[in-house]
């Protein structure tokens, strides 16, 4: 394969993965590693510094839209930020001594869960009840704009959240992903935000947390300029292109193919991790 | 300063950062399809292998290597700057951030914002060795 047919294929494939992404809500981020590196046999070295900059570029260009909504909590993400930041520093520290075998276990693992998340309804909890300490403290308790006016909420189980948090950088370091499930967990789940305010608060984050790691690996060597810009410029239109025509989509049904193809690539994953053949 | 007002102040200066974070994205796009398709010009009929990891030569892995070899008109370094801007735009969000808290004299959040930035200007600048 040649530079020019390989930046063809690969721009291609990263913007179907941009505009599943952006479609299904899901993050795109999450399919570029295992195609770069399944389909287009790319060094899982180079397919994870390809991927957190493509991360980079979504996260940052959406940016703007979200918080013209209202529901970003900046407190709530800066004081996040520590815990992703901190655990990208050390994941990128990680990802020199993890051998190939076990990223790949463990980039399938994340993947299943991925797709098991993406089949549970969401459930919309109570809003309301009592911060803790850390949140009185930090004073993130807020309130976001809802059809019957501002609906005040309160913070808890900081520490928990923080705790996820570290391991959501950690993640998105050796793996190259966005880790935006994780983020929304603990802050939907742990932290009692509502879930609007967690996934655009989420969104706020990736990039600080994959600029963190890919400074790092840009030092490293790991960012390729031949492989990283078809995948960030492939990402990044498929995921403009996503958000525009996202109210004509079906996203019950892209949801549907969006999962199947995360379920492959986890199947294939594990397989390639457990065998050594990656 | 009531904390209704002050959030309000906080949506409004999110929104300015923002609409500079997008339009930081934008440039480096640009930067990136631009070196990305001289790149293509000049190197396209190359055969390439990544299945091996080799890593990137030296000078594309400090920002002053590839601000140097950029204005001598290398394509590599050309997408490399791009995408090293693109790293630099979530960093300059932070920094922004820092200079909003700290016209609200928010100490706390100032100290919590420079915490951040300091980590991440460590791995853009430093790396770990």
């Amino acid at each position: 394969m040649t530079v020019l047919t390989l930046a063809l294929f690969v721009v291609a494939g990263s913007f179907g993965a941009g505009l599943l992404g952006a479609l299904t809500g899901l993050g795109g981020g999450i399919v570029v590693v295992p195609m770069l590196t399944l389909l287009f046999h790319v060094d899982l070295r180079y397919a994870v510094g390809a991927s957190l900059v493509s991360v980079i570029a979504t996260s940052s260009g959406a940016a703007a839209a979200y918080v013209r909504e209202g529901f970003t909590n900046v407190r709530v993400g800066v004081l996040l930020e520590v815990a992703t930041t901190v655990g990208a520093l050390i994941g990128a520290a990680l990802a020199g001594f993890t051998p190939t075998s076990a990223l790949a276990v463990l980039f399938g693992v994340v993947l299943l869960y991925t797709a098991i998340r993406s089949l549970r309804p969401r459930v919309e909890h109570a809003v309301l009840s009592t911060p803790d300490d850390w949140s009185t403290r930090f004073r993130l308790d807020s309130d976001y704009p809802t059809p019957h006016g501002r609906q005040p909420y309160s913070v808890r189980h900081v520490p928990a959240g923080f705790g996820i948090m570290f391991g959501a950088g950690v993640l998105s370091a050796l793996l190259g992903i966005g880790s935006g499930i994780l983020k929304v967990l603990a802050m939907d789940q742990v932290m009692g935000l509502p879930f609007k305010v967690s996934t655009t608060t989420s969104n706020f984050m990736i990039g600080v947390t994959a600029a963190a790691s890919a400074g790092v690996y840009l030092h490293r060597g790991y960012i390729d300029p031949a492989i990283a810009f078809p995948v960030m410029l492939g990402v990044l239109g498929g995921a403009l292109l996503g958000a525009r025509i996202l109210t004509r989509a079906n996203p019950q049904w892209l949801r549907r193919i969006f999962t199947v193809i995360v379920v492959v690539m986890a199947i294939e994953m594990l397989y390639k991790g457990f065998t050594g053949s990656l | 300063m009531t904390s209704n007002q002050s959030r309000v102040s906080d949506d409004a200066v999110e929104q300015l950062i923002g609409r500079l974070l997008q339009i930081g994205v934008l440039i480096a796009a640009a930067i990136t399809l631009v070196g990305g398709t001289l790149l293509l010009i000049q190197h396209g009929r190359s055969p390439v292998d990544y299945s091996t990891f080799r890593g990137e030569p030296s000078y594309l892995r400090s920002l002053s290597g590839i601000v140097a070899a950029a204005f001598q008109r290398d394509t590599r370094a050309i997408v490399q700057l791009g995408l090293a801007f693109l790293i630099a735009t979530p960093i300059a969000r932070v920094a922004f951030t820092l200079v909003a808290f700290a016209l609200q004299r928010d100490r706390v959040y100032v100290g919590v914002t420079l915490l951040v930035l300091a980590l991440l200007l460590f791995g853009l600048l430093f790396g770990i060795a």
